[in-house]
């Protein structure tokens, strides 16, 4: 056939394919061999993304590198640290992931190279090479973002944010305090992961003092001069625990300036506070991951193409949960996993010469301010001028002044949520 | 309305210290470009003065303009010389006032 006898139809045909070819250069299709994606982070979003990938296309080879081979989920460990439940609950194995047909590797990156597309372990296995990678790294704390936050402040007063050894610490030195001891935890500026949760876990402590240590007290120094939900926690806290919380915002003073480790002392720029127990939330970034691969920027987190989750700064490479800047989206549990059935969708679109839909996204959020008592946050996303953002009204929060039944409805539907999640990501 | 004022000046001292002063007002240091919903301009209120006297002497002062933030926070250092009274004022649009004072021991 030459192009001069060629049909209008057949011509597109032909052009249409050889665009494919062009914009999709992958050896592997080429060859007919398995496409291989490696997804780095066991949370939510990476553990998501793994098996949504597997449904949708049962022919590409998933491999899930997570660092430990139990996961330590971070919603509603506040309650946990509170003695409302065990932390125990909290775990989670990943041999339902391995049931799917995806290989688990219990190791940590200390490689990768986007170029090649690459990635090599702490394990000293082989290192790997990926057609896609989609990264969910999770964040980490910055140490040293006020004189004397080392590490053994950092131990000593733990922020408890992914760490389930830090959450039984906190237990303990609950328990362990004296009546009429002081609960200090400090709030850290956005972007952070989880926004209300400094404030959930200052409730639910003050639900475990009002009925153990009546005398004792939480301060909450903020570094913010308001927070999400407030007015909803304000109204419960003095409905609930009038006069056992006290939350000092940052035009009263409450941005950290300076900690002591070896007695426990909190200073602002114009008070000090001596705590029993401290519970310090830094400012974060994006997980250490997200540095080797060259995902971050300069803000510290992961600028992403919407449509496909893929990062801004390296082809081939995914950027999901926390570690993502994805506009209005808040970093939560939720907000990751529907990152991850969207990234894995494009995944599986792209792999095959398709082109991704336009995604819809959700997140719910809630919060417990007392076991029979929760407030609750749910938004969907649309993509707007290359972002994320809430569909016209914004997030949908818990009414006002609302009667008990109301709050304890929300928190049934918090304990279903968290079965339901845990059951789809790690079941 | 009375703005919250917090001030942090070390109440002891040695004489010819160099100590510093912390000082934050609550303000919304409106800057006057900006319009509300229905694209009404929302008038200007903004801080435009700060001094700090030392037992009268004045020995700090500052401009304030638009593009300074809510909540101003200004900090800033001076030698302890006797003791007394530090005062520090602010001034500022709609004829905004507010005093504070601290007392410091020099020894």
């Amino acid at each position: 056939m030459t192009a001069a006898r060629a049909t209008r139809r057949q011509f597109l045909k032909t052009t249409a394919a050889a665009a494919s070819v062009v914009a999709f250069p992958a050896p592997m299709l080429a060859q007919g061999a398995r496409p291989n994606v490696v997804v780095i982070g066991g949370g939510f979003g990476g553990t998501a993304c793994a098996r949504a990938l597997r449904k949708a296309d049962p022919a590409i080879a998933i491999t899930l590198i997570t660092s430990n081979d139990r996961y330590f989920a971070s919603p509603h460990s506040n309650a946990g640290i509170a003695g409302l439940t065990d932390l125990q609950q909290q775990l989670f194995s990943y041999d339902g992931v391995g049931a799917d047909g995806i290989d688990v590797k219990i190791a940590t990156a200390t490689a990768i190279d986007p170029v090649k597309k690459t990635v090599r372990f702490n394990t000293g296995s082989e290192p790997l090479h990926y057609e896609r990678m989609v990264m969910s790294p999770g964040i980490q704390l910055l140490k040293g973002f006020i004189p004397g936050y080392d590490d053994r402040a950092m131990s000593r007063m733990p922020a408890a944010y992914f760490n389930g050894g830090e959450a039984s610490q906190l237990r303990g030195e609950l328990e362990a305090m004296e009546d009429g001891g002081t609960v200090v935890i400090s709030s850290p500026v956005n972007p952070a992961r989880c926004p209300p949760a400094p404030y959930e876990r200052a409730s639910l402590i003050a639900h475990y003092l009002k009925a153990k240590k009546p005398k004792s007290k939480v301060i909450v120094l903020d570094a913010k001069e308001s927070f999400t939900m407030q007015k909803l926690f304000e109204a419960a806290w003095a409905e609930l625990y009038p006069g056992l919380i006290e939350w000092i915002g940052l035009s009263n003073g409450g941005a950290l300036s300076e900690v002591d480790v070896s007695t426990k002392t909190l200073s602002t720029d114009f008070d000090k506070y001596k705590a029993a127990v401290a519970s310090i939330i830094p400012p974060q970034k994006a997980g250490a991951a997200a540095e080797l691969a060259g995902v971050a920027d300069r803000t510290g987190w992961c600028p992403v193409d919407p449509l496909t989750f893929e990062s801004r700064l390296q082809k081939g490479i995914h950027v999901i949960g926390d570690a993502a800047i994805a506009g209005a989206m808040p970093r939560s549990a939720s907000a990751a996993q529907s990152q991850a059935r969207t990234c894995a969708g494009a995944i599986a679109a792209l792999l095959s010469g398709k082109t991704p839909a336009a995604p819809t996204l959700t997140s719910s959020c809630y919060s417990l301010i007392a076991p029979d008592y929760a407030i609750s946050q749910k938004g969907i996303y649309r993509q707007a001028d290359d972002q994320y953002v809430a569909a016209e009204g914004g997030p949908v929060l818990s009414p006002a002044n609302a009667p008990r039944s109301t709050r304890k409805t929300d928190a049934e539907q918090a304990y279903a949520w968290f079965k339901t999640i845990t059951g789809e990501v790690f079941g | 309305m009375a703005a919250r004022t917090l001030i942090n000046v070390p109440p002891k001292a040695k004489r010819g210290e160099i100590i510093q002063i912390k000082t934050l007002i609550s303000h919304i240091m409106e800057n006057g470009f900006r319009s509300d919903n229905i694209g009404k301009p929302i008038p200007r209120d903004i801080i435009t003065a700060f001094t700090c006297a030392y037992n009268g002497e004045k020995i700090f002062e500052a401009t304030l303009y638009p593009a300074i933030s809510a909540n101003p926070f200004i900090t800033f250092h001076t030698v302890a010389t006797e003791s007394g009274m530090l005062a520090f004022q602010w001034t500022g649009d709609n004829g905004f006032s507010q005093e504070a004072t601290a007392k410091i021991t020099v020894e």
